[in-house]
């Protein structure tokens, strides 16, 4: 059956394959700050596909969370830590590489064990939840997932001041 | 194809109002400020003063002259940066040292996207998302990379140290930001910015349904909880946008003018410009989430409503403009008053005040709404009575811990008595009997 071609999805297509290539760049920048610049265009663009997928809420918190806060600190310490010329961060063949690869390939594996089935069939399922709506997303936390969501702060909290701990103790 | 041209005009329809006053602010700006200081400013620019006895000039206009105010100085100087010779330093980053002004030019014309112009919703907000609080704040944390990657691009010390002071500065002030936000969104009951507007015109004050209440408008900033989230959110508003007294990525006294030190012409204008609908933008924000909008006053009557309805899509933009042409001269006002902080200064205040404040604050609202629809009204008022008196004395106790400090706590002054001490006995003794005080 030939795919009618919308706006809707050459939009998709668009930014799926800015995505990508900014996920490739990621790994094939020698200079850390391009790479970690990838990323952050990698992470906005994600935004962006949750937008053009209607889950509006998602895609803004991506881009609040990743690209707005933790990239600016990734940038931040890249810059700090000042990684001087890129050939001292070029590393040797070593056994990492094929785990790496294995890894990799069971990794692609399984997500297309869930991806390909969806595009095999003609029409798609319509969401449980219309996750664009914060509060159906605010709703659904904090009653059904209430005990995960608190669990998760929780170990944040235990990660926070656990790092707070260990850099006084070196510094003292 | 419709749509294609309607989004455009819709982004044209975001962009002329933030873009075409610029010239204006900047104007604005040099004369307030000189105003304020005790000097005339850019006053001269744009005066025509016509021959009286040349034969090229028509007779109804000799001798006449023709006053502009220096509004043409930012146009003049607009020219001259456009034309003057493109300077970019060897050994930079080239690829970034080029994108980093459009990075921060892109910020400030998309900031205003979901921000609501006047009532007739066919043409602004560009986009009524409802999440619009949280992309004003997505993408004003978008803003550091400009900064930032000018800054590192530079291959300047001193830009790498204003890159890294805006990094950490839009951190720390953007949690106090959002926290701040949080309270009204949770008074409101939603993160639209139309919806927040209206429900700041047609409630009345408190909620309350008697009469000297339900004549007044519940604007945000008129309830306590609001007012307390609107004075963090300014704050935090005049960090965001580096400006004074929160300008250390480019203090010119210690940086030479930071993130920007090695750039010139075009792309320096681009920073300006962008900077400067920034603040614009944030202004205009600031009214929308906090004094109702493109509401002229938090005033309800039905007469009021019934001029808004015929002449709406007039006054709703025209409203705008004012308050954020308001938002502009106080904005300006800080820069005349106050000093830029010191670097630890800002971070005690974003970390150590403005962060605590703003989740007490939310705690207080929280509870406020809680007791408002369990137990009532009165009780409601009372729990936020009693939550800004904890507020206040856990602040008073540790306001006065900090007193009980040495009052020069500072390495370098410890180190400076301690040569004093070793170099003069009688000195040492002076200090001995002063360390007290």
């Amino acid at each position: 059956m030939p795919v009618k071609l919308t706006l809707e999805m050459v939009i998709f297509a668009a930014l799926a394959g800015a995505a990508a290539l900014a996920a490739v760049g990621v790994v094939a920048f020698r200079n850390a700050t391009r790479s970690a610049l990838c990323l952050v265009f990698n992470f906005f663009v994600l935004g962006f596909l949750y937008f053009s997928l209607q889950v509006e809420m998602l895609g803004i918190t991506q881009v609040v969370v990743y690209t707005g806060a933790i990239m600016v600190l990734f940038i931040f310490v890249i810059m700090l830590l000042n990684l001087g010329s890129s050939h001292l961060l070029a590393e040797k063949f070593d056994g990492k590489k094929p785990v790496g690869i294995f890894f990799g390939i069971a990794l692609a594996v399984l997500l297309s064990s869930q991806i390909v089935p969806m595009f095999a069939r003609t029409e798609s399922k319509p969401l449980v939840y219309p996750l664009g709506d914060s509060k159906v997303v605010g709703q659904t936390l904090f009653t059904s997932y209430v005990f995960p969501f608190e669990a998760v702060s929780f170990l944040l909290l235990v990660g926070i001041v656990g790092s707070i701990l260990l850099a006084k103790r070196r510094m003292s | 194809m419709q749509d294609v041209l309607a989004a455009f005009g819709r982004a044209i329809l975001l962009i002329l109002p933030i873009f075409g006053p610029v010239p204006v602010i900047i104007w604005w700006e040099r004369r307030l400020l000189s105003w304020m200081q005790d000097r005339i400013g850019p006053n001269r620019t744009g005066n025509i003063t016509f021959s009286r006895n040349s034969r090229m000039i028509p007779s109804f206009l000799k001798g006449k002259k023709i006053k502009l105010f220096g509004l043409l100085q930012s146009i003049a100087d607009g020219i001259k940066l456009f034309l003057k010779e493109d300077i970019m330093p060897s050994k930079t980053d080239k690829l970034l040292f080029i994108v980093a002004p459009f990075i921060a030019l892109f910020v400030s014309f998309t900031l205003g996207a979901t921000v609501p112009f006047s009532g007739d919703l066919r043409f602004t907000p560009v986009a009524d998302v409802n999440i619009g609080l949280l992309y004003v704040l997505a993408i004003s944390s978008l803003g550091a990379y400009g900064l930032v990657l000018a800054g590192y691009s530079s291959n300047n010390k001193y830009s790498l140290i204003g890159g890294l002071r805006a990094s950490a500065q839009l951190i720390s002030y953007e949690l106090a930001m959002g926290v701040s936000l949080a309270s009204i969104v949770m008074m409101s009951g939603s993160l639209k910015l139309t919806d927040i507007v209206n429900q700041q015109q047609n409630t009345p004050l408190y909620n309350l349904n008697f009469a000297p209440f339900t004549l007044i408008a519940n604007w945000n900033i008129l309830s306590p909880m609001g007012f307390v989230s609107g004075i963090v959110f300014f704050i935090c508003m005049l960090a965001e946008t580096n400006r004074p007294p929160f300008d250390l990525p480019e203090a010119e006294n210690e940086l030479v003018a930071g993130y920007h030190t090695e750039y010139s012409t075009k792309r320096w204008a681009l920073f300006m410009m962008a900077e400067y609908m920034a603040m614009f933008v944030f202004s205009m924000i600031w009214f929308t989430i906090f004094m109702g909008g493109y509401h002229l006053l938090p005033v309800r009557s039905e007469f009021l409503d019934g001029i808004e309805q015929k002449v709406g899509f007039l006054l709703g933009p025209l409203t705008m403009m004012l308050k954020g042409a308001f938002g502009l001269s106080v904005y300006i006002w800080v820069r005349a008053t106050f000093p830029r902080l010191r670097y630890d200064q800002l971070m005690n205040l974003g970390w150590k005040f403005l962060l605590p404040l703003s989740v007490g604050n939310l705690m207080i609202t929280a509870s406020w709404i809680f007791a408002n629809r369990v137990y009532g009204n009165a009780v409601g008022w009372g729990v936020v009575c009693i939550g800004y008196a904890i507020l206040g004395i856990v602040w008073l106790r540790t306001r006065r811990k900090k007193q009980d400090e040495k009052q020069f706590g500072s390495r370098s002054i410890d180190m400076v008595v301690s040569s004093v001490r070793f170099s003069s006995p009688e000195i040492a003794a002076v200090a001995d009997a002063t360390e007290g005080l």
